[in-house]
């Protein structure tokens, strides 16, 4: 075995500590000012995919072995029940499609640029952990799938967040519970218009500025406004669960409940806003849903959504 | 002498990426806040034992890494990490011969500087504050440094790691 020399680490292990602490200084001014920074992270998240496969392997292994083993009786029953709220389910899109086809007939008449019908695609949760003080998850469709930064989610139930990076077969969302998230929603019930932002603690919505007169009461629901051109507008975001009204104070404290659940659903839908076709890829078959321009020629008119994907 | 360094190499990739598989594993929602360190608890282990393989370098890489999969500000981990792996590279002759709960006192400084310097930067970001459990992770990192100690030294030895 050679001698290793005592005092390897001399003066230059302190200059490239320093040369080091000021290139990441300057790599955070960049992350955090500029987008320079996206395709060296979308690199570095393509090398840690390996890892995050791994660590999502057991999971998706036992998923896997459950639907293997379960019986032949229950399987049938789950079919049948599904078979049932597929009918149901039918029976009320019937319903809506003819909403909708009067809808945009009276929107036409009076020259709304407002659209309706979205483009989606099933991505499952990769079951890693992030940083525990934010709210973020890993997703298993990339730009390889057409995913873009700034792509709103959905799961069954509502508005779950929003696509912060993309790498080629990953892709990280922030939730809408993120205390740095902020979703501009409006009261269902009266369109009186707020911003939700993730709370600090725990899984809930804050409203700041609400005004202590304005009409907010529990139980209301919060859809999205559409005011940010994020977020397509009428989606569930959550219910309004407390309004506490402080004459001291100029603003109400009103918390929400989210609608979605991305604690409980493994599978969220990524969402491609019909008006902004520059962000569909081409590479993708576009969905049979017309994608025309005018409203008011729509004879036959499109299904809500278009599953391009459906997992079993 | 190159077959010997080939795996080496192999040994200390190995257990830094066992690291960041454990960094990645989702816990227990009780047990999130406790989430140790396990990427830095592996790289101050082999500055410690083998400083002329693993330095600064090697651990604001492993940094950047960790930026990447926590989705913190690019360079935040790298630059807590390589400072304290470059604490312990300075004290590792005198690291060595402590007793291990000293030791574990030294981890628990360096871990405490790493977590403050994640804390400046979120908080000059602008981020809300976050409550005390933030410094959860710096307990358990110190308190698990004895069992990673013994684990990656009987590994160094098995494998003669040099």
């Amino acid at each position: 075995m050679p001698i290793k020399p005592l005092f390897i680490q001399g003066p230059s292990a302190t200059i490239r500590l320093l040369l080091l602490g000021v290139l990441s200084l300057v790599l955070m001014t960049l992350d955090y000012r500029t987008q320079h920074l996206a395709g060296l992270r979308a690199g570095l998240l393509t090398l840690v995919y390996p890892v995050q496969f791994v660590v999502d392997l057991p999971v998706a292994l036992a998923r896997w072995t459950s639907e293997m083993v379960s019986s032949h009786q229950s399987l049938l029953e789950e079919n049948a029940g599904l078979k049932v709220q597929q009918v149901l389910l039918r029976a009320q899109l019937q319903r809506f499609v003819a909403l909708e086809a009067e809808n945009m007939r009276l929107r036409a008449l009076l020259d709304s640029p407002f659209r309706i019908g979205e483009r989606v695609l099933i991505a499952e949760l990769l079951a890693v952990d992030l940083d525990p003080f934010s709210r973020k998850i890993v997703l298993d469709k990339g730009s390889l799938h057409g995913v873009f930064a700034g792509q709103p989610l959905l799961d069954a139930d509502g508005v779950i967040g929003q696509i912060l990076h993309v790498a080629p077969m990953t892709s990280t969302a922030v939730l809408i519970t993120d205390p740095s998230h902020a979703l501009p929603v409006q009261v269902e019930r009266n369109g009186q218009r707020a911003i939700a932002v993730g709370s600090a603690t725990g899984n809930s919505l804050d409203l700041p500025y609400i005004l202590n007169n304005a009409d907010v009461r529990e139980g209301d629901l919060l859809v999205t406004s559409g005011m940010g051109g994020r977020f397509p507008p009428g989606y569930p975001a959550g219910r309004i669960t407390s309004v506490t009204r402080d004459p001291s104070q100029p603003f109400a404290q009103v918390s929400a409940e989210p609608s979605a659940h991305p604690e409980r659903s493994h599978q969220v839908l990524l969402l491609w806003p019909k008006n902004d076709q520059s962000a569909s890829p081409s590479s993708l078959p576009t969905p049979t849903a017309s994608t025309k321009s005018s409203a008011s020629d729509r004879t036959t008119p499109a299904p809500l959504v278009t599953p391009l994907v459906t997992h079993p | 002498m190159m077959i010997g360094d080939t795996r080496s190499w192999w040994i200390i990739v190995g257990t830094l990426v066992g690291a960041f598989v454990l960094t990645l594993l989702p816990l227990p929602v009780w047990a999130a806040p406790y989430h140790p360190h396990w990427v830095l608890l592996v790289l101050l282990y082999w500055a410690m034992a083998l400083p002329h393989r693993v330095g600064v370098g090697i651990a604001w890489l492993a940094g950047l890494f960790l930026d990447v999969i926590e989705e913190s500000l690019l360079g935040q981990n790298a630059l807590g990490v390589s400072l304290a792996v470059y604490i312990v590279t300075k004290l590792h002759q005198r690291l060595r011969v402590f007793p291990r709960w000293q030791q574990a006192f030294l981890i628990l400084g360096v871990t405490f500087l790493h977590q403050t310097i994640g804390l400046c930067v979120r908080m000059s970001v602008g981020q809300r504050p976050i409550g005390s459990g933030y410094w959860l992770p710096v307990l358990t990192t110190a308190a698990l440094w004895p069992w990673i100690f013994v684990v990656l030294r009987d590994l160094r030895r098995r494998f003669l790691v040099h």
